[in-house]
């Protein structure tokens, strides 16, 4: 699988990360290489494999539905970069 | 007084017992140790002597009254990756920036209410993706072990710990701590334990609650102790192993004493050597020890049996699909809006971007986007469902291996330690240091690294026990023997204590 410029921006901005042009270049290299390598998985046949989820057969665990926590704004907000009465201060979203 | 940090954690904890010392006093001394030797060797990323000597003076009061618990004032050092409440963690990441959690990990909080001592937290590579602790944001760990020249001197040459668990490895090896604890997603306790001569098991999946670890790939990732002896570590994850209702793939199984295990010998031990690990490109000396390691283990009693992985070859290109697809993922909560770095842009959108652009390291960005892409739309089937359809495959390998014996046995990495900078240039040479390990995370086995010799440069090697799951027993028994035979591998010269 060849990875173009245009894809790497494409994956980057999904994933917003700001690159620089010359970064858009070597990855465009280094991803096409890992992704060609990966490739070797075509040759196993996979066909009526199911997908591995988990380890150990287990019973996903559930647990009554009721309040356990709470009532502690000031540790939650406590390592934001800027907040105001136990709000986060985010750059503003609508006009 | 001889020196105390040269001790084993079980030594240490037979002396405290018998009143030989104090923890304070072990604590002090283990807070020198560091202190002299962490300019050159970088293992600590912050020390936490006040802290340290508060929980010292509580285990000796403990100690004091007879209300010691099974790690009752024995200092260890603390992976990056566990979240310590109110002291600073960072997974050695730029974006965690001053992070202080307002929580305890519950493998950490299980070592304290056992009376350990935590000395301070340990370098890492960012968010636990490397191999040699070189993609870490405070700078790599230099390995406490030399290289031997020719001469039969020393030589000045920087090696690599191994990673991502560099920092817990080096500081094991050089006597910085009793003990440490570590993660491993695709080789990050074995590969670190096997290059600095330390042993390291990755439990089972599920054995360890993964609650307040930096997660990096959630269906992989397993916290394990490091540490200088098999017992010394059977004694740590005999603490560090839970039930947590927090983490609802951690598993409600009783922990066995592992401790007791260690005496059971090898008698009637039926043992599978997978032809798949003889691997092209193998180094000469891994392939010796290898065949020493089996003779070992026949003198003990255990039979040897040929045993075949057909999948093993694909393990690793699986992972690199897994890994920085649930990277992705779980990364995509640094958004520089609730805490850690923020580096403001001239929209929310330019402001995420900034902030992930300047707060990731070069390794972990390729990572995500690696992943991202293999996730993004029409390509989900092709990468992720293919590699997690190699993974079943991976593991039915395994299971077949375990009808007709009780451990497999391999060499943990197929080289020694490199010297800095050797494997940076080039991401694949860098991510085949896990060929070996990696087999184990997808299958989600436990998987544990004894040290059994040395390379002809006079640097360790290690050997690699896997089990069925929740067996970890069987390796604790099995590398118990590896031990007697090969005997314990010390740094010949603690070069760093020198002007």
């Amino acid at each position: 699988m060849q990875v173009d410029e245009k894809t790497v921006r494409r994956i980057a901005r999904l994933a917003r990360i700001k690159i620089t042009d010359a970064e858009a270049k070597g990855l465009e290299k280094e991803l096409t290489q890992i992704l060609e390598w990966v490739e070797q998985l075509d040759e196993v046949d996979t066909t009526n494999v199911e997908p591995m989820t988990r380890v150990v057969a287990q019973k996903l665990k559930t647990r009554e539905d009721k309040v356990t926590d709470g009532e502690m704004a000031d540790a939650v907000t406590a390592n934001a970069p800027m907040t105001e009465d136990h709000f986060y201060v985010v750059p503003k979203v609508v006009e | 007084m001889t020196d105390l940090t040269k001790l084993t954690l079980a030594q240490a904890r037979d002396g405290l017992a018998r009143k030989e010392f104090t923890a304070l006093e072990l604590t002090d001394a283990h807070l020198r140790a560091i202190e002299a030797a962490n300019g050159a060797l970088n293992a600590y990323v912050l020390v936490t002597p006040d802290h340290a000597r508060a929980q010292a003076k509580e285990s000796d009061k403990r100690l004091a009254a007879g209300k010691g618990g099974a790690l009752e004032g024995l200092p260890l050092g603390n992976k990056d990756l566990f979240c310590t409440k109110g002291i600073r963690t960072t997974a050695c990441s730029k974006i965690l920036d001053d992070f202080k959690p307002p929580y305890e990990s519950t493998v950490g909080q299980n070592l304290w209410d056992a009376g350990a001592v935590m000395l301070g937290k340990l370098n890492n590579d960012e968010f636990a993706m490397g191999s040699s602790n070189e993609t870490s944001a405070f700078g790599n760990v230099v390995s406490p072990w030399r290289r031997k020249g020719k001469d039969g001197k020393l030589s000045a040459d920087k090696l690599v710990p191994g990673g991502s668990s560099g920092g817990s490895s080096a500081a094991v090896a050089a006597d910085l701590c009793l003990a440490a604890t570590a993660t491993d997603t695709g080789g990050s306790i074995r590969q670190p334990a096997a290059l600095t001569g330390t042993v390291g098991i990755k439990p089972t999946y599920g054995r360890c609650s993964r609650w307040g670890i930096v997660a990096f790939a959630s269906s992989l990732d397993q916290a394990g102790p490091l540490a200088k002896t098999v017992r010394d570590a059977a004694i740590m994850l005999k603490v560090m192993a839970s039930h947590d209702p927090k983490d609802t793939t951690s598993v409600d199984a009783p922990v066995p004493d592992y401790e007791a295990a260690l005496t059971k010998g090898l008698k009637g031990l039926k043992v599978g050597v997978p032809k798949e690990y003889r691997v092209e490109g193998m180094s000469k000396e891994i392939e010796t020890l290898w065949d020493d390691g089996i003779a070992w283990l026949k003198a003990a009693g255990a039979t040897i049996h040929d045993i075949s992985l057909p999948h093993t070859k694909y393990a690793l290109p699986a992972y690199y699909i897994v890994a920085p697809a649930e990277a992705s993922s779980n990364l995509a909560r640094y958004d520089g809006m609730r805490y850690g770095l923020r580096v403001p842009g001239k929209d929310l959108i330019d402001t995420y971007e900034n902030t992930r652009a300047a707060g990731f390291g070069k390794e972990v960005r390729r990572r995500i986007l690696i992943g991202t892409y293999v996730l993004s739309a029409g390509y989900y089937d092709a990468y992720y469902l293919k590699a997690q359809k190699v993974r079943t495959l991976i593991k039915r390998d395994f299971d077949e291996a375990f009808k007709t014996v009780d451990v497999v046995f391999t060499p943990t990495t197929p080289s020694p330690a490199f010297a800095l900078g050797e494997k940076t240039g080039d991401p694949l040479a860098m991510y085949l240091e896990d060929i070996f390990t990696v087999t184990v995370n997808m299958a989600g086995l436990p998987g544990m690294s004894v040290p059994a010799g040395l390379s002809s440069q006079g640097t360790p090697l290690g050997l690699q026990l896997i089990g069925k799951p929740f067996d970890e027993e069987t390796l604790f028994r099995t590398a118990q023997a590896i031990e007697d035979a090969a005997g314990r591998f010390t740094v010949p010269e603690k070069w760093w204590t020198k002007g």
